[in-house]
């Protein structure tokens, strides 16, 4: 097929951006289903019609990285939600910053070791380093190990929809009784969309949910450096 | 509109500043969001000052990160390749992190209880 130059110019992928978000957002309020993930649909689509059109991904990308650019913005402004949550997280530091180091340090540990015993390759690795973090989060992380942002953020994705799925089942079966427990594991391993799972349940939930995946996130940028370089160093 | 995004890109830029040190591997944008935080938590900065802006980045993130996604489209082979330890291990992982982080934020939460009693009664 061949596109119009027209057709290839920022302004116009921006907008098909734009549009195919707005139907798969309608879609996913409609049929509610974790499986059509915004983010999932949006992205599938773009790539199909892209391979389809035979437009490249740099030819896209040019229009792309606008968007791309507010991904750093929009994780500083993070700092509004934390904020919010500082009351908590003083009332109970101790329980919240252990539980969640540890959850960070056996996240990162796992999937590192796992994967690199079954002979994935290093930037492999590296990108699912920081597998359990909210994307942007791990986008950048990923870019800063050495891995690949794009496999990264498919990969979050998948596992905030396992979490999402499968998380409340096994914390049920692994004894995990408190709802704030299970609300701050949910955060933590399944980011914003067992965020949105759990909230189901409640603001409250939601809220140490928020936490999970914000403190998660900062653990996870902190520490998935120095780990990948000792384990696979 | 210019204060809040005066506010917020001037902490992603001290954030990005921050990273330049080249044996601190944490992303600038970490930097910038626990520097906001800071300025929030000693009244430096009013909640209310950025509060529509910072709304509306968080509430849309999803869409951000829709660039570096498409981007899978030039890993298919290596996904191909390599498809059986990334299931594995990403599927194992997220398991083990559900379990650890709600057994010990249980146990832990339960010895913060015990200990602080006392002084409640």
């Amino acid at each position: 097929m061949i596109i119009p130059e027209f057709l290839k110019s920022e302004l116009a992928l921006i907008t098909l951006t734009f549009l195919i978000y707005w139907g798969a957002r309608a879609l996913y309020v409609r049929t509610r289903l974790t499986i059509l993930n915004p983010m999932i649909v949006t992205i599938g689509a773009l790539i199909a019609i892209l391979e389809l059109t035979g437009v490249s991904f740099e030819e896209y990308y040019r229009g792309g990285r606008m968007i791309e650019f507010w991904l750093k913005p929009a994780i500083v402004a993070l700092a509004l939600p934390l904020y919010n949550e500082m009351e908590h997280i003083r009332r109970q530091f101790m329980p919240i910053f252990l539980s969640e180091l540890a959850g960070s340090i056996t996240g990162i540990v796992s999937v590192v070791l796992i994967a690199s015993w079954l002979g994935a390759s290093p930037e492999v690795v590296a990108s699912l380093a920081p597998k359990s973090v909210s994307t942007p989060i791990a986008i950048e992380i990923s870019k800063q190990l050495g891995g690949i942002p794009a496999l990264s953020s498919a990969i979050v994705i998948l596992v905030g929809m396992l979490g999402a799925v499968v998380g409340l089942k096994t914390m049920e079966r692994v004894h995990i009784r408190s709802h704030v427990s299970r609300s701050l594991s949910m955060g933590t391993a399944a980011h914003v969309i067992g965020t949105n799972r759990i909230s189901e349940f409640g603001d409250r939930f939601g809220a140490y949910a928020t936490l999970g995946v914000i403190i998660n996130g900062i653990l996870t940028a902190f520490l998935a450096g120095p780990i990948v370089n000792l384990l696979i160093g | 509109m210019a204060k809040q995004f005066g506010i917020l890109f001037g902490c992603l830029l001290a954030g990005e500043l921050i990273a330049l040190i080249p044996w601190l591997h944490i992303p600038g944008s970490i930097w910038g969001m626990l520097i906001l935080t800071f300025l929030l938590d000693r009244k430096i900065v009013k909640p209310a000052t950025i509060t529509p802006v910072c709304k509306f980045l968080v509430a849309n993130m999803g869409f951000f990160f829709i660039p570096p996604g498409v981007a899978l489209m030039l890993y298919f082979d290596l996904i191909a390749a390599e498809w059986l330890p990334i299931t594995v291990a990403t599927v194992a992982s997220t398991l083990l992190v559900l379990l650890v982080t709600g057994r010990m934020h249980q146990y832990f939460h339960a010895r913060y209880k015990r200990h602080i009693k006392p002084r409640t009664r």
